[in-house]
């Protein structure tokens, strides 16, 4: 059964320096709150999955928390770069990071093959791509049956996964809706899971075929409200599409960035 | 009729043209997604958009910033997981057009949108794949729409991140269960698309007022024109109204008002 947990205690408890942690949510139900205890905690040597990097990422790339980052597109959207994830990659600043980089394709079939429980995933997929060239981690295959070429990644398995949900009822069940993305994926395919909520609720209100996660499938919750703001949850907030383009400007400079990161995470407290 | 417009109204509904109401058309965010959406507005009010965060047939009221804003999965019939989307939808051949936008582009309509200069040790690095790669493979065809500059329409891309018809032109020959590649690329300048036999793009229509040597000043490879080049039609007064209005709402929505 999942422990219901402060999100400071959630992050203490299963998100340890080195660890491989995938934070998920397809620009809807980001979990920047999850993200900002995890700078706050100077979690260090993290090697983060996320298939769109984010304003989150960001973030956390430019706190130092990160080694190494495998994404598939890495941009703010509709707005441009990741400014802060271009330092580190092209100056080292904090620190260098490595990149492991696939299309979103192989990234969505490597976490369904990690909920799977499979070594790896296969694609018709990076047919004349230069990523193979760059990106040891995939490979082609003969299908064994027609003897058509397709690509094989591995499979992802992460350490933690962190998501962030609508709500979750006292047992600790969790309902996602709207965009959906990768999340139940990526929480069946780790070895613990966080989730944070917006609140907790006597029923969930579900329709029959909605996304839930049973409470035995989840690590920890913890409740934060908003934390997925910037980014939205459906029925609760939309997003705040006039900070993702702010966000530009203070991550094309260290010095506006660190303050931004002074005022707007460590002199928070977690939620 | 003389109603003005800019290159960049030519270009997105030149690009908009492109749709028609039995496409399933997989949309990239940015330009495409401008042109897709005016299509949907005017003259091809059944078109079925897709955009990768799953929202299946959607139809937004203002452009989405990202490609998963709330408003793409208010507005769709339903909305599916990510590898639901690329497995079952695209991958399964359910999708006719996909439409993409690129950093870069060459002479094969190979499409870089990972970073300009050396893999390790990149001048300027750019978002990625994304969707990209697997769209335009697995779609039927391609359209790409983009703007027009030396530094965009490169004779060979740094890296090709979505495979157009490859370094030689032939990376599509002998592959089975592939799509056509890119059938149309528009500009803000012109119409391209690639020759039949050796697969390097040609210009076959230019946009009212350009000149070939625009076109050749804005390329980085020789660029040829077709024999029988086109004119392409002016944007009708309906056209740009919807567009402009499309564009103005967006704004408003975007600045939180």
């Amino acid at each position: 059964m999942a422990e219901f947990l402060s999100l400071r205690d959630a992050v203490n408890k299963h998100i340890h320096d080195g660890d491989t942690v995938a934070m998920e949510g397809f620009t809807h139900l980001i979990p920047f709150a999850a993200g900002h205890e995890i700078i706050r905690q100077e979690k260090r040597d993290l090697t983060l999955i996320r298939m769109t990097p984010d304003l989150v990422y960001d973030q956390l790339i430019g706190a130092g928390c990160v080694k190494k980052l495998i994404f598939s597109w890495g941009g703010n959207p509709g707005v441009g770069s990741l400014h802060r994830m271009r330092d580190a990659v092209q100056k080292g600043w904090p620190r260098s990071i490595e990149l492991i980089e696939h299309s979103h394709a192989a990234l969505a079939n490597a976490y369904e093959a990690g909920a799977a429980g499979l070594p790896l995933a296969v694609l018709r997929g990076y047919i004349g791509s230069d990523l193979p060239k760059v990106n040891e981690q995939i490979k082609f295959i003969e299908c064994p049956f027609t003897g058509e070429r397709l690509a094989a990644v591995p499979s992802v398995r992460p350490d933690v996964t962190v998501i962030h949900a609508q709500r979750a009822d006292r047992k600790g069940n969790v309902l996602v809706e709207g965009i959906v993305g990768v999340q139940k994926e990526a929480v069946l395919a780790a070895k613990r899971s966080i989730v944070t909520v917006e609140e907790i609720v006597d029923d969930l209100g579900a329709s029959v075929n909605a996304c839930v996660l049973p409470s035995w499938a989840i690590t920890a919750i913890a409740v934060a409200e908003k934390g997925a703001a910037p980014s939205y949850a459906l029925g609760y907030y939309e997003r705040d599409n006039a900070f993702y383009k702010e966000w530009d400007a203070i991550a094309r400079d260290r010095d506006l960035f660190q303050a931004w990161l002074k005022d707007n995470v460590f002199k928070n407290g977690a939620a | 009729m003389t109603t003005e417009f800019t290159s960049s109204e030519m270009m997105s509904v030149t690009a908009a043209r492109a749709l028609n109401n039995d496409m399933t058309c997989f949309v990239g965010i940015g330009l495409p997604s401008e042109a897709a959406n005016l299509a949907r507005l005017t003259h091809a009010p059944e078109i079925t958009l897709i955009y990768e965060s799953g929202t299946l047939q959607t139809k937004p009221d203002v452009l989405p910033l990202s490609i998963g804003d709330g408003e793409l999965c208010a507005s769709a019939l339903t909305t599916v997981s990510v590898p639901e989307m690329f497995r079952y939808w695209l991958q399964g051949g359910h999708v006719s057009v996909g439409f993409l936008g690129t950093a870069q582009i060459d002479r094969y309509a190979n499409l870089n949108t990972t970073l300009i200069g050396d893999y390790r040790d990149p001048q300027v690095r750019l978002p990625g794949g994304g969707g990209a790669p697997e769209i335009a493979t697995n779609a039927k065809e391609v359209f790409i729409t983009v703007k027009h500059s030396k530094r965009t329409f490169v004779k060979d891309v740094d890296f090709i991140t979505t495979v157009g018809f490859g370094r030689d032109g032939k990376a599509r020959d002998n592959v089975p269960n592939i799509g056509r590649g890119p059938t149309v690329v528009i500009t803000d300048l012109c119409i391209l698309k690639p020759d039949e036999q050796t697969r390097e793009l040609v210009v076959t229509s230019l946009h009212p007022g350009v000149t070939r040597e625009q076109v050749i000043e804005a390329t980085g490879w020789e660029i040829r024109f077709a024999d029988s080049l086109d004119t392409t039609p002016v944007p009708t007064e309906q056209e740009l109204t919807v567009l402009r209005e499309l564009k103005a709402r967006t704004a408003a929505h975007h600045a939180g008002q």
